[in-house]
């Protein structure tokens, strides 16, 4: 058998629309067998998985805390990408924003007043830019590629944070324990409904962020100019778009929002820096990016889907005693099936068999 | 090859019936096509017609849907070009199907279907290239050589295959007459040797000079066998484009030497940006209000490099070098220099004239934002869409676009539709400067007219426009002087009047601009 | 045994897992393929050495076993990128992100556990040799494996027309097609042959360097050898000596971790990142010269018209 593509001579609108349910599908398919090997009933994980979350209101607030920085990160990045710029150093950019965001109520504990807050996330989202801007600046200076340099850099922030909880930052009064003082009140980011649930200003950053990076990218001629140079580099340069800047741009801009759900993290679900602030979210957020086709309000459906994984995670973990190893293999094979269905879009798949074809050679 | 005639017909090639269909379109629809031993035979069509479906099938690099191959007078299947090759057929692509970073002796390694050293196949293809007189350096890296020269490779390449059919696609758009001139004396050869030859062509001249017999495609279809030399070239193009072509008018323009330079490029240089591009030698030219000027030129002399510096694509540190309505624009961004009035219009459609994956309306966005900011960009950079849908859907009309959709991607459009909505996005803003690279490449031969039409209606309203090519007859057709552009240098520009292809091919083949004389022209 | 031996013994077993990837990323680099997914089979490989050589007892059946799945995980990639013709960045990346998911499943019984340690080479007489004996006769035989590879790799890329056809493929696929060059066939062979040194590489790290299961034990490893193959340009000799270089850089670090000093160990542990930076720097400021090596049509999808 050998998969065949034709090209369509437009993109397919329908399968523009329908590509990221087929790959939701296919990804519950394939959690399902794998549960099955697993030895575990595949309704039950499904059910701990994707229902169970959404069946309580402080859960639903859980869900909105997970997908916050999913979604500020992801729509970064779905600029970048359109941009043809591959930043995959998020999660470098998440922690060295939160750190900057952090140095006001580490360091100044007593600095204190409604206008910390602001500050502090102004500052976060200045550092995980800074830090953005570096491969950035070598791309464009250097050649270097930036896949590399942004990734490299991630281990880099990661062991910078270890060093600085364990050793400068460490809470004076902490036992020892590697973690920060925790943040005075006015550092605390506020929670949306304290009523029922956790959930801080957090996620109302990331549906705000959404919207307004989706009017960019579809209204506006900078958005223009960014799917253009990332489409066809060439046609940009004649359009007299700056490749370089543009570079700059998508970088900053991701590595802002990474950093802004760094510092939102910090000083909203957790209050404190620790060696380790980040399940993964920079890296997921590439996931949540392509499963939400690199449409920043597609973002927010995609965020909340894979926060829904990280929390039906926990849950499977609870109930079932599934590994929460198991959730990562999720997310792994959901960013295959978006790649795969997304080739719907500019082709027609045929299957074709071997043997209808003998091959005749020579006269 | 052990096939001797007296066993097999006269004819080493049959083609009954044969279909391509993509998606939705027929290439190729139940084409008959017939070649002798030993003739050339010409398969003419326009650009889209069917051609190059047609040879690539006969190639084995696409299958048929329907149709047989008779080869020798045997049914044949050819699957792969390792198929085709065994048979004995050999083909010299038009676009050539080298690698840059291998030598000329690996490149030729690649299509032989054996483990035959390089050195052996080094010493052979030099071997064969001197007794054809087409030298060729089996040690040199292919990037770094000529048009001309890779395509001797391309034609060693094949006959050291030992072919009884040479295909050649569209073997001389690439070439200087004098250079077209030497391959003719290599195809006598193989005939005379026994060898059939399958060439394709456009230019009409020449199939009427060397072809026995003809085969027309149109549209995918067969329209008709003919023997072109008891054709005219114009019998030969109505068969091509199934009416009469509307000729391109061109009043002499009058009173030139008083008008003023629009766009004027003064010692332009520029050191190469890659390894395998040119450098620009001390470049000028003006081209005045009112007339065109023609730059003509083998490919890769410099003029995509040439259009770069000129279209502010990439600046000069010298701002006098090039000046466009007075003033200096050398280090002006390409934006800058439209809203100068200049417009540009590159070679490449896709992925550099246009955005494939775009609407149309979008694509006019892309060479328009700067200008005509003040009609399509509202308040805070967004975009005015219903305006610049109503531009798009003007120059749509104005061009005779033809599409499938109201707003299709550029992608979607045939190249001669996408060209004309191309150039029409320029000449909606009547430009004062216009600099066009390769107008027509690709182009079918009615849009090719209109096209050509519309950039003398607008030098003749006032603008100044500057065409390059590599197409002599489109030259010659549009143009009041040519240029030729050789090694990065820019010859004199040789009023029409004083112009032939004699002339214009030497220097594109690098004879001194001095030594240009009626002398000359005895080769 | 001298310190000096010890410690060029130790950096030859640190550069050796980089070595055997990176060569693998360029035999599939030449093809004109990128694969980021590196990182990912290096870990499904070392997962699965591990967990094989536990089950059967036997490390040479681990490493066959990484061998195995590293090809077979590859595949994954291959069928994308190759036959439905997805982003091949974005592939890679989901490779790497799925390979690191499912190794920690998959050896989420086996953390702690002490494993099985291939044995090194031992002739008696000559790896006892001052200087040299243990550094020739005395390694462990993925080392040799990894010489072997660097110079059968050289072989076949630059001496047989199988390679030079590889080769010819990065360059310019569509001239490979139009010449009936099977495109896809050796595309799909260089990802798996990639796929085998990537997970024979991890079994190095699972088998021979610390002979243990730990979570993303490959720590960027197959990152940098993603770096390595550009420091290179492409070229096997010179992944030879990155690889030592890197070797050099990792063992230095840990030693001036041990000695102490007062310098953050953090700080040196990320020496091997920061020095990938430096080096992918200095390597690529040269944009012609970059453009020349990088085979020309890598990263680029290639869909064959039928």
């Amino acid at each position: 058998m050998r998969v065949e593509l034709i090209k369509r001579p437009q993109q397919s609108a329908l399968f523009s629309a329908v590509s990221p349910f087929i790959a939701l599908a296919l990804t519950l398919v394939a959690g399902a067998i794998m549960f099955s090997l697993l030895g575990k009933s595949p309704l039950d994980a499904l059910y701990y998985y994707f229902i169970d979350p959404l069946r309580e209101v402080w859960s639903l607030h859980e869900l909105a805390i997970k997908a916050a920085p999913l979604i500020l990160i992801a729509v970064g990045l779905a600029v970048c990408y359109l941009s043809n710029n591959w930043n995959i150093g998020a999660e470098g950019q998440f922690i060295i924003g939160a750190m900057a965001g952090s140095i006001l109520p580490i360091i100044f504990p007593d600095f204190q007043g409604w206008y910390v807050l602001p500050l502090m996330l102004l500052m976060g989202i200045a550092g995980g830019a800074a830090y953005g801007a570096i491969p950035a600046l070598l791309k464009v200076r250097f050649n270097t590629n930036e896949i590399l340099t942004s990734l490299m850099l991630v281990y880099v922030a990661q062991l910078f944070l270890d060093w600085m909880v364990r050793g400068p930052w460490r809470n004076p009064e902490g036992n020892n324990f590697p973690e920060t003082r925790r943040f005075h009140v006015d550092a605390i980011l506020p929670e949306i409904l304290p009523s029922s649930g956790r959930a801080n200003l957090g996620f109302v950053f990331a549906i705000l962020a959404a919207i307004v990076v989706w009017f960019l990218v579809t209204r506006t001629l900078k958005g223009f100019e960014v799917r253009v140079l990332g489409s066809s580099p060439r046609a940009g340069r004649f359009a007299g778009f700056s490749a370089k800047k543009m570079v700059f741009f998508a970088f900053m801009l991701s590595g802002g929002l990474a950093g802004l759900a760094g510092i939102s993290e910090v000083s909203g679900a957790i209050g404190q820096l620790r060696p380790v602030i980040s399940p993964g979210y920079g890296f997921a957020a590439i996931i949540v990016a392509f499963l939400g086709r690199l449409n920043p309000l597609g973002i927010i459906a995609s965020g909340l889907i894979l926060a829904l994984t990280y929390l039906g995670g926990e849950a499977a973990q609870i109930s079932l005693g599934l590994s929460d190893k198991v959730v990562r293999v999720f997310q792994g094979m959901l960013l295959f099936f978006v790649l795969g269905c997304d080739t719907l879009i500019h082709y027609r798949v045929r299957l074709v068999g071997f043997g209808a074809k003998p091959a005749v050679e020579g006269a | 090859m052990g096939a001797q005639p007296g066993a097999a017909a006269a004819n080493l090639l049959e083609v009954r019936g044969l279909t391509k269909i993509f998606g939705s379109l027929k290439a190729c629809d139940h084409v008959d096509l017939t070649v002798r031993r030993g003739e050339i035979h010409a398969l003419l069509g326009e650009n889209g017609a069917g051609k190059s479906t047609l040879v690539k099938m006969l190639f084995g690099s696409l299958e048929p849907n329907a149709g047989e191959i008779f080869w020798d007078g045997q049914p044949v299947r050819i699957a792969s070009p390792h198929a085709a090759r065994k048979l004995g057929i050999g083909m010299v692509f038009q676009h050539f199907s080298l690698f840059d970073a291998l030598t000329a002796a690996e490149n030729i390694a690649l299509s032989l279907d054996d483990d035959t050293p390089i050195a052996t196949i080094a010493a052979k293809a030099q071997a064969l290239s001197h007794s054809y007189g087409l030298p060729l350096d089996p040690y040199a890296l292919v990037g770094d050589l000529s048009v001309g020269e890779r395509q001797r490779i391309e034609i060693i390449r094949c006959l050291l295959q030992v072919p009884q059919l040479i295909i050649l696609d569209e073997p001389t758009s690439v070439l200087t007459p004098q250079e077209a001139d030497r391959l003719f004396e290599t195809l006598d050869r193989l005939r005379a040797e026994g060898k059939s030859i399958l060439y394709i062509s456009h230019r009409l001249e020449e199939v009427k000079r060397m072809c026995d017999s003809a085969t027309v495609l149109r549209h995918g279809k067969v329209v008709g066998h003919c023997d072109p030399r008891r054709e005219t070239a114009s019998s030969l193009a109505r068969m091509m484009v199934g009416n009469d072509v509307q000729a391109v008018v061109r009043e002499p323009a009058e009173g030139m030497d008083k008008a003023p330079v629009l766009l004027e490029v003064k010692k332009l240089s520029r050191a190469p940006a890659t390894s395998f591009s040119i450098p620009l030698r001390d470049i000028s030219l003006g081209v005045r209000a009112g007339e065109v000027i023609g730059i003509a030129g083998v490919a890769g002399n410099g003029q995509g490099e040439f259009f770069e510096a000129v279209s502010g694509e990439m600046a000069q540190a010298d701002a006098a070098s090039v000046r466009i309505r007075g003033k200096d624009a050398g280090r002006l961004s390409i934006s800058e220099r439209r809203r100068l009035g200049a417009a540009f219009v590159p070679e490449e459609r896709l992925g550099h004239g246009a955005a494939p994956r775009m609407k149309l309306s979008e694509n006019l966005l892309l060479s328009r934002h700067a200008t005509d900011d003040k009609a399509f960009i509202g308040p805070g950079g967004t975009i005015r869409t219903g305006a610049v849908d109503a531009a798009a859907q003007r120059i749509i009309a104005a061009m005779d676009v033809r599409k499938s959709a109201r707003d299709p991607e550029a992608a979607a459009l045939s190249g001669g539709n996408l060209q004309k909505f191309i150039i029409g996005r320029e000449l909606d803003r009547r430009p004062a400067v216009m600099v066009v690279n390769q107008p027509t490449w690709g182009v079918d031969a009615g849009a090719a007219a209109k096209i050509r039409q519309a950039l003398i209606g607008l030098a003749r309203a006032g603008s100044a426009v500057l065409v390059i090519s590599q197409d002599l007859d489109e030259l010659f057709e549009i143009s009041d002087a040519i240029a030729v552009m050789h090694n990065g240098q820019l010859s004199k520009p040789l009023p029409i009047a004083e112009a032939t292809f004699e002339k214009i091919g030497l220097l594109m083949g690098g004879a001194e601009p001095g030594h240009v004389e009626p002398a000359m022209e005895v080769a | 045994m001298g310190i000096a031996e010890s410690i060029l013994l130790t950096i030859a077993t640190a550069a050796t897992p980089l070595l055997i990837a990176a060569l693998g990323e360029l035999v599939v680099e030449r093809s004109g393929v990128l694969n980021l997914g590196v990182e990912g089979m290096m870990v499904m490989g070392a997962v699965c050495g591990f967990v094989a050589a536990a089950l059967t007892g036997s490390p040479w059946l681990g490493v066959l076993a990484a061998i195995v799945v590293g090809a077979l995980f590859s595949l994954l990639f291959g069928f994308l990128t190759l036959s439905v013709a997805t982003n091949q960045v974005a592939t890679g990346l989901s490779l790497t992100l799925l390979g690191l998911g499912l190794s920690g499943m998959i050896g989420e019984g086996f953390v702690g556990q002490a494993g099985q340690k291939l044995p090194s080479l031992y002739i008696p007489g000559l790896s006892d040799l001052p200087l040299v004996g243990r550094l020739v006769f005395g390694q462990d035989p993925i080392f040799y494996m990894s010489i072997a590879l660097t110079v059968g790799i050289m072989w076949f890329l630059f001496r047989t027309r199988a390679g030079l056809t590889l080769r010819s493929i990065g360059d310019n696929h569509a001239s490979a097609h139009a010449l009936g060059i099977p495109v896809i066939a050796y595309r799909y062979l260089a990802v798996m042959f990639g796929g085998a040194c990537a997970g024979l590489a991890g079994a190095h790290l699972s088998l021979v360097y610390t002979p243990q299961w730990v979570e993303n034990m490959t720590a960027g490893r197959g990152w940098i050898a993603l770096a390595l193959v550009v420091f290179a340009s492409w070229r096997p000799l010179r992944v030879l000596a990155g690889a030592y270089l890197f070797g050099a850089v990792t063992i230095g670090q840990i030693h001036v971790q041990a000695l102490g000093y007062g310098i953050p160990s953090q700080l040196l542990s990320s020496l091997p990142y920061l020095a990938t930076i430096v080096v992918l720097v200095l390597i690529s400021r040269n944009r012609r010269l970059t453009m020349m090596n990088t085979p020309a049509s890598l990263g680029r999808a290639f869909v064959p018209d039928r």
